[in-house]
């Protein structure tokens, strides 16, 4: 409980000192640094702590984005935080689905199956007419933020920041509670942490609807940042390759991880973009990617423990 | 007073191969038993339909008086079965005492008889640690460990469970004599706690000092049962192990 009221004083401080700095420019930064924060973290409660690999990122992430496009199309007076809870319920269901369908997968196997499930989602929103089909969709944004007043994009910023207190506190809850441990059981040898009596199952299930959930959430202000929504921009390779890289910089043994993954690598890489390229970004996440799985398997953070 | 553990007509094949045929094995409460057995007999066949790690095709298993057909090995080692690895199998990625933890949490504070507060589980989980000698390194990980330690630390998970029945599969393969005998005494200790235990092994002598009783598998099927003395006279025993 400390640790979510210190989470929600930091939250309330950037805020704060986002509306003093008074910069649109830096709200468009911060909303994807967060919006990579949210994600990470929801790929490694999955990925990190129990050990299963999904590089479906973009599938949950994009059910998210697409569920608020049709919600907006069927009720326009929805509020968004509604229809973030709609986004992250269906997300969800389709990851406890997903972990329902891929029980007996393991490893490599488990990957590619979550691999097919991308492919398989963006083929179904392609040819959905009414979310846009393949011409896409549009989303327009209202010119004045609800309750806060000011620009539109410091409401996406704050309720993306919210999502990033939910998740974080969700994350660090799971790594100290017997969930967490039933994780790590599972992460390092399914068949012995049956023997110990750990429902690998249902946990695994609980893993992947969590995670899930989390990554529809993230996506579903999308529609609203973008104002154009194509299948093309909402199953871009770069949120997966993203979504991975961030925790493994990171880390993918704590909260923390992700969150120093998104911001060093998300912060460089709008760095890069602005200085350099707009394409070199994802070279960045790859490259850095590599180098730490080789160098640094436990992140950064792991580097630090370590010295501990 | 009804066995602990009954075994009955337990079948197991896979594909076209007979892993075990038809085994009837009972085990009384506080036992110690010793199952021995050539390399690819099905002792560990047998041990994991017993734990519920693989399906049997035919025939039931009771333990404490209740059928365990159809049940997760999760369930079952909530029930009071626990097994160890005949290769040890730990958490690699956490220390000993997260590893003591895990049993604890998912089977101690699982079952209804009691919850244990945070600081109840560390004292725990030393306290197990130092039954088998390893309190020293509870913040080490696996990986640290020498292979006793390794088999100690396995022993100590499964005991962690609070079993009532302990299955302890090839716990001292590889070990030296002077290992053997510490494993032999913790296990003896544990029976004295009132923990039934069957003991996997190939080490002879081992089995002979463990066991109050000895069954024997030959190609998935049980050829003999009884006081060890007998046992090993068994003519078709001999045969089994030595040839004509």
């Amino acid at each position: 409980m400390p640790f979510t009221l210190v989470l929600i004083a930091i939250a309330v401080v950037i805020f704060a000192f986002g509306r003093w700095f008074d910069s649109s420019y830096a709200f468009f930064i911060g909303y994807v640094v967060i919006q990579y924060i949210v994600l990470g973290t929801a790929w490694n409660i999955l990925g990190g702590y129990t050990g299963y690999v999904n590089f479906g990122i973009t599938a949950f992430f994009a059910i998210g984005a697409y569920s608020t496009v049709a919600l907006h199309k069927l009720v326009p007076t929805l509020p968004l935080p509604a229809m973030i809870v709609v986004s992250g319920v269906l997300a969800g269901l389709v990851g406890l689905g997903t972990g329902y369908l891929t029980l007996r997968l393991r490893g490599v196997f488990f990957s590619i199956a979550t691999l097919a499930l991308a492919v398989v989602v963006q083929t179904l929103i392609t040819n959905w007419d009414f979310v846009g089909g393949a011409r896409g969709a549009y989303v327009l944004r209202p010119r004045v933020a609800p309750l806060i007043g000011g620009e539109y994009v410091q409401y996406l910023f704050l309720l993306m920041l919210g999502m990033c207190v939910i998740v974080l506190a969700t994350a660090r809850t799971i790594e100290r509670s017997a969930l967490g441990y039933g994780f790590a059981a599972i992460r390092d040898d399914e068949g012995a942490a049956e023997a110990a009596g750990v429902p690998t199952l249902k946990l695994k299930l609980i893993a992947t609807t969590l995670s899930g959930g989390f990554m529809g959430m993230a996506g579903a202000p999308l529609p609203f940042y973008v104002t154009y929504l194509d299948p093309a921009s909402g199953f871009s390779l770069n949120y997966a390759v993203n979504a991975i890289a961030m925790p493994l910089i990171g880390g993918t043994g704590s909260w923390l991880g992700p969150v120093v993954g998104a911001v060093l690598v998300g912060g460089l890489q709008e760095y890069l973009r602005v200085t350099i390229s707009s394409a070199v970004n994802v070279l960045v996440a790859g490259v850095l990617m590599v180098a730490f799985v080789i160098a640094a398997p436990q992140g950064i953070v792991g580097l630090f423990q370590r010295k501990r | 007073m009804t066995a602990l553990l009954q075994v009955a007509g337990l079948g197991k094949r896979f594909g076209g191969f007979v892993a075990l045929e038809s085994i009837d094995l009972e085990v009384q409460q506080g036992e110690r038993l010793g199952l021995i057995g050539p390399n690819g007999s099905g002792k560990s066949t047998l041990v994991n339909c017993i734990c519920g790690t693989l399906r049997n095709e035919s025939g039931k298993v009771r333990f404490a008086e209740e059928a365990l057909d159809g049940l997760s090995a999760h369930e079952r080692t909530r029930r009071g079965l626990a097994r160890s690895f005949q290769l040890p199998r730990p958490f690699a990625s956490l220390s000993l005492a997260e590893n003591i933890r895990i049993p604890i949490l998912y089977t101690v504070n699982a079952r209804a008889t009691g919850h244990l507060s945070r600081a109840a589980i560390d004292a725990r989980c030393l306290e197990l640690l130092g039954q088998v000698g390893l309190a020293a390194k509870a913040e080490r990980r696996p990986r640290d460990l020498t292979q006793i330690e390794m088999r100690k630390l396995e022993l100590a998970r499964a005991m962690a469970a609070e079993p009532k029945l302990l299955i302890a599969d090839e716990a001292m393969a590889g070990l030296s004599h002077a290992e053997v005998d510490e494993i032999i005494a913790l296990l003896i200790r544990l029976n004295e706690q009132g923990v039934t235990v069957i003991m996997i092994e190939h080490i002879m002598r081992a089995v002979m000092e463990f066991s109050q009783r000895l069954a024997v598998l030959v190609a998935g099927r049980k050829i003999a049962d009884g006081p060890p003395q007998d046992v090993v006279r068994d003519p078709e025993v001999v045969r089994a192990y030595l040839g004509e």
